[in-house]
């Protein structure tokens, strides 16, 4: 089989002189879906942002369509097509809603008003809420205008870390349905989630870290299957 | 006829200069506030950068008044102005480089920079007392008046005579103008929404590919050129003399955490504020509750709240009475 879409193969590294990661590798082909579960404190986002490059790397490598962008900062990553949507702090709460799509978009010199209308789309609530401070908005539509940000670059990869933490299970079904939709338009998703059983059961490919290291890696249904990673990682 | 003429007192002595205050101080509290709001600090020497503009603008104006280059109506001063603000940007561009840079590369907490900017302080103060001296300037010329007294009082037969200087007159137009261009950067242009992304969360302008760099300079330019507009405007209306320069810190921080750092609104509010409070306190309200009470009533003194020479406790005691209950400002600002 040829390399996958992105790579972050077999990296090691940390934010100090300890490593978090020890030789962990992610990976996602195009259009699919791949999603990082584990304990708290096992590296998933620390993982996530070791492919964005925002961690530096001792061992390991960073693959994009073939390329090795190891080197590159996350904001040469976000033009060679690679979005993020952090955690939290992942919108501009004094701006509009169209202001920060537009912000989105600020690296795009053509006309992006195509791929606002395409967010709106997907995004209904959006277009109605579009003239409004997006640090008005409920947790559910800012995670929506943060994914919405993030899109506007029309990247090839979209990096969610945790996209439902702090929202009602109603509108985390919701947002898992818009991943699942951008997906299908051929962009691969790479997420962290908290809430591993719903994730696992959209994701193509899952991850289970444990310090810093892969523990399991499989298809999602397959990892849902598989009664150790049930017993220890899904609550039974 | 007794209220017209309190109304004419008012509008002569408190409203007319509290606006053109007002105005100047809204307009150097917006500087204040996007240096905050953008470059995460709070600039001690805005007041000094003020001083410097006017004081290039100054030598600019006597070598047109030399040559005979003036404005007609209009004080020659504004003709200056360009060069008073090209000069400043670049001295705030060149400070920004050999000083705050290292810091930012540093990423210095917003006190260390507040030092910093001190220091910035002391050496304009110095460079503007070495070029120009320590003493008066008057550099205004123009239109004495746009409406003077005499003439009011001829054209409505009231008593009180109503004055507006050309320079509050052409204070007033040009804060509205330079306001109202501001705004405009600021909400419609791709430059002015990057300034405020990168003010509402920087690491993630940074992700969206906003460059840090042009927006500090962007902002140190903007930051310039309404301390120059200020500072002129103030020597204008008053006169220039460095150390007053020096003191404006105090009503301008004052405006710019009343309205809620980081709020350009906020700045323009209170400026505003301060200035009135600060007109209406120092102001002997005599004349006023003269033409208003019965006679019987008529006041014996003053009616001075406090002398003008105290105007700067105005400001301070706003300032720590807003501290102390509504730490964020009228408007919601940020605290770093």
């Amino acid at each position: 089989m040829a390399d996958p879409f992105l790579i972050g193969d077999a990296m090691t590294g940390g934010y100090g002189a300890a490593d978090i990661l020890h030789s962990c590798t992610i990976a996602v082909e195009k259009g699919e879906i791949a999603v990082i579960v584990g304990p708290n404190g096992a590296g998933k986002s620390t993982a996530m942002k070791a492919v964005f490059g925002m961690l530096k790397l001792r061992e390991g490598r960073v693959m994009l369509d073939g390329e090795d962008i190891t080197k590159l900062t996350p904001q040469a990553r976000v033009a060679k097509g690679m979005g993020f949507v952090p955690q939290t702090h992942n919108i501009f709460p004094s701006m509009t809603v169209e202001e920060n799509l537009e912000m989105g978009a600020f690296i795009r010199r053509d006309d992006f008003q195509d791929t606002m209308t395409q967010i709106y789309d997907l995004f209904p609530i959006l277009k109605d809420k579009r003239n409004q401070a997006a640090g008005e908005l409920s947790g559910g539509q800012r995670q929506q205008v943060a994914v919405g940000r993030a899109l506007m670059t029309r990247p090839k990869v979209l990096m969610l870390d945790e996209p439902t933490a702090g929202v009602s299970p109603i509108v985390m079904d919701e947002l898992f349905d818009r991943i699942i939709e951008i997906a299908r338009t051929g962009i691969s998703i790479l997420m962290v989630e908290q809430n591993a059983r719903q994730a696992l059961e959209i994701a193509d490919k899952g991850y289970v870290l444990v310090q810093g290291a892969n523990r399991f890696t499989d298809t999602g249904k397959a990892l849902m299957a598989d009664p150790e990673v049930r017993r220890s990682f899904l609550g039974g | 006829m007794d209220f017209l003429n309190a109304l004419v007192a008012f509008l002569n002595f408190v409203f007319v200069p509290g606006l053109a205050y007002g105005a100047q101080l809204a307009l150097g509290a917006l500087g204040v506030t996007l240096i905050y709001g953008i470059l995460r600090f709070s600039n001690f020497a805005h007041g000094d950068t003020m001083a410097f503009g006017t004081m290039v603008t100054i030598f600019v104006t006597w070598f047109f008044q030399s040559i005979g280059l003036t404005a007609g109506f209009l004080p020659t001063a504004l003709l200056a102005l360009p060069f008073g603000i090209l000069a400043t940007a670049v001295m705030v561009l060149a400070t920004d480089k050999v000083i705050y840079q290292f810091y930012r590369r540093q990423k210095a907490t917003p006190t260390i920079l507040v030092i910093v900017s001190m220091g910035v302080m002391f050496v304009m103060n110095g460079l503007v007392r070495l070029f120009i001296g320590v003493d008066d300037q008057n550099f205004a010329d123009g239109g004495r008046f746009l409406i003077s007294a005499g003439e009011f009082k001829a054209a409505t037969g009231l008593a009180e005579g109503l004055s507006i200087k050309g320079s509050q007159a052409v204070t007033v137009a040009t804060a509205a103008l330079t306001v109202a261009l501001l705004f405009w950067f600021l909400q419609k242009t791709r430059t002015g929404k990057s300034m405020r992304a990168f003010a509402d969360n920087e690491d993630l302008a940074l992700l969206s590919g906003i460059n840090p760099d042009r927006v500090v300079q962007v902002t140190w330019i903007i930051a310039a050129t309404l301390a120059t507009i200020a500072g002129v405007l103030y020597g204008l209306d008053k006169s220039f003399r460095p150390f007053t320069y020096f003191q404006l810190l105090l009503p301008i921080f004052a405006a710019a955490i009343v309205g809620g750092l980081g709020s350009p609104l906020g700045a323009i509010a209170g400026g505003f504020i301060i200035a009135f409070s600060e007109v209406m306190l120092t102001y002997a309200w005599k004349k006023v509750a003269t033409y208003v009470l019965p006679d019987s009533m008529a006041p014996d003194s003053l009616l001075q709240l406090m002398g003008t020479d105290y105007k700067f406790a105005v400001s301070f005691a706003i300032l720590i009475l807003v501290l102390l209950f509504l730490p964020t400002g009228l408007f919601k600002g940020k605290s770093y």
